[in-house]
């Protein structure tokens, strides 16, 4: 490892509100516990279950959320493939899970303005997986079940065990914002303009 | 009259696609190689570090290279020659997909009703197909296996003739930065130019076909290429958007006439995850 990459922490789940307020973007992890997973279909029927007064089908208080779906296990395998999915169309979803408890949330691509506020409002992080890296995230998943939507296949509602899941901070309960950081830093004069 | 059997394209499709998930072609592991040479940012290193191990996880354990299999997109090249004896030729290419998908533990990821109900359709059919007709008497079969992360990012811009090259460059080049992270960088960059709205969509996409990399063989697009992909580059955005110098392995220009009120462009985003193959019958 180069010597100006920061160390890499090791964190046990579930997030813990002193664990929260010591992560800053930027900061590698390696998770290990319990995630939750979900994309868009699960999110909507969880808001949709909210919206008409039903419990969610899992508690997510204190809880992350990975969003994700992926392919179908082969025999004697927990999961196939399993690299993060774009986060930006969850957005619409995300403030109302936040405020269900909802302290993490794992995926790619940058947040809306109103995602990013109720992060800091309620003290939650978005991390980031790394696109494409499905194989080998893959073999950091130990088990995996379905626990709600199971009709929705690809897309249903999922619990996984994962030990030393990388993932890097992007946005933490501070404000601070990766992909601003990392831009601004490598941004010229012969980018957009 | 030469025959081919639809079987054979059927088996074609299923394997192609099959492979193309599972095996990260050389010109793609050669652009991201040359990337973690040349990256000066330590966190997109380590993104490409990761995603050159990646590659070798997946044909290693045979597991996907990403969980997003894509949508097939299926470039068919018939030579007038040729003769398809034993089906049809279009449902024997959503065979081969059937088959791709199921056989290789694929995620099924196409929806019906795509404004509704959104079933997921189960076996990833209908494949999208594009067929041109060429002299001969062969059949070649390009498919691709397209992640929507990166799809999503694709722009159509019908500029006016004034705005020229440069207007060119501005289309490209605002679209990846607007994308940022999402179609998962470093990208190809596919661009078409000219022709009407759907021609020139369907060249960017084409230009993605393309070996990573190679220039075109007209140069005063092969310097428009390295024009936009030098902005790009300038951009800062670098590997899964954590900052750095290569936002971008390649820009792959394609060019067709158009008509005298008009400069289309088109952009279409391909994540490094570069999923095609090609064989031919």
């Amino acid at each position: 490892m180069k010597a100006d990459v920061k160390a890499v922490r090791r964190i046990t789940l579930p997030l813990t509100g002193e664990v929260l307020a010591t992560l800053h973007a930027g900061d590698e992890l390696l998770l290990t516990g319990v995630i939750y997973v979900g994309r868009d279909a699960a999110h909507k029927r969880m808001i949709d279950a909210l919206e008409t007064g039903k419990p969610l089908p899992v508690d997510l208080k204190g809880q992350v959320i990975y969003f994700m779906g992926p392919t179908p296990a082969k025999p004697g395998k927990p999961v196939g493939s399993a690299g993060p999915t774009s986060s930006y169309r969850m957005d619409t979803y995300s403030p109302r899970l936040m405020a269900e408890g909802l302290k993490g949330m794992i995926g790619k691509g940058k947040r809306s303005e109103e995602v990013k506020d109720a992060m800091m409002r309620y003290k939650a992080v978005y991390l980031g997986a790394i696109g494409g890296a499905g194989a080998l995230i893959s073999s950091r998943i130990r088990a995996m079940e379905v626990v709600a939507y199971g009709d929705l296949g690809p897309e249903a509602l999922r619990r996984i065990a994962v030990e030393d899941f990388p993932a890097t901070v992007i946005n933490d309960i501070h404000g601070g914002d990766l992909y601003e950081l990392g831009r601004s830093r490598f941004r010229t004069a012969g980018g957009r303009g | 009259m030469r025959e081919i059997d639809a079987k054979k394209v059927t088996e074609a499709v299923s394997f192609l696609l099959q492979d193309a998930c599972y095996r990260l072609s050389d010109d793609a592991v050669t652009g991201l190689r040359q990337a973690y040479e040349r990256e000066e940012s330590p966190a997109s290193r380590h993104v490409l570090g990761q995603l050159l191990e990646n590659a070798q996880v997946a044909a290693g354990d045979q597991i996907p290279l990403c969980q997003d299999t894509g949508m097939a997109v299926v470039f068919l090249e018939l030579g007038q020659d040729a003769h398809v004896a034993g089906g049809d030729l279009y449902e024997a290419v959503q065979a081969g997909t059937r088959r791709a998908y199921a056989e290789g533990y694929l995620r099924t990821s196409v929806v019906e009703r795509p404004f509704s109900a959104r079933v997921n359709t189960a076996d990833n059919t209908p494949a999208v197909i594009h067929t041109t007709i060429v002299p001969g008497d062969r059949l070649k079969i390009t498919a691709l296996a397209k992640g929507f992360g990166s799809e999503n990012m694709s722009r159509l811009a019908m500029l006016t003739p004034a705005r020229g090259r440069q207007g060119v460059i501005d289309v490209v080049v605002n679209c990846v930065d607007e994308a940022g992270a999402n179609p998962c960088p470093p990208v190809i960059v596919g661009v078409g130019v000219g022709g009407t709205a759907e021609k020139c969509m369907l060249l960017a996409k084409e230009a993605l076909l393309r070996r990573v990399g190679d220039p075109h063989p007209d140069s005063e697009i092969a310097d428009l290429e390295t024009d936009i992909l030098n902005r790009v580059n300038g951009l800062g955005i670098g590997a899964m958007g954590y900052g750095g110098r290569i936002t971008a392995l390649a820009v792959h220009v394609e060019v067709f006439p158009t008509h005298i009120a008009a400069l289309p462009v088109a952009v279409n985003l391909q994540c490094h995850s570069v999923r095609h193959r090609t064989a031919v019958l």
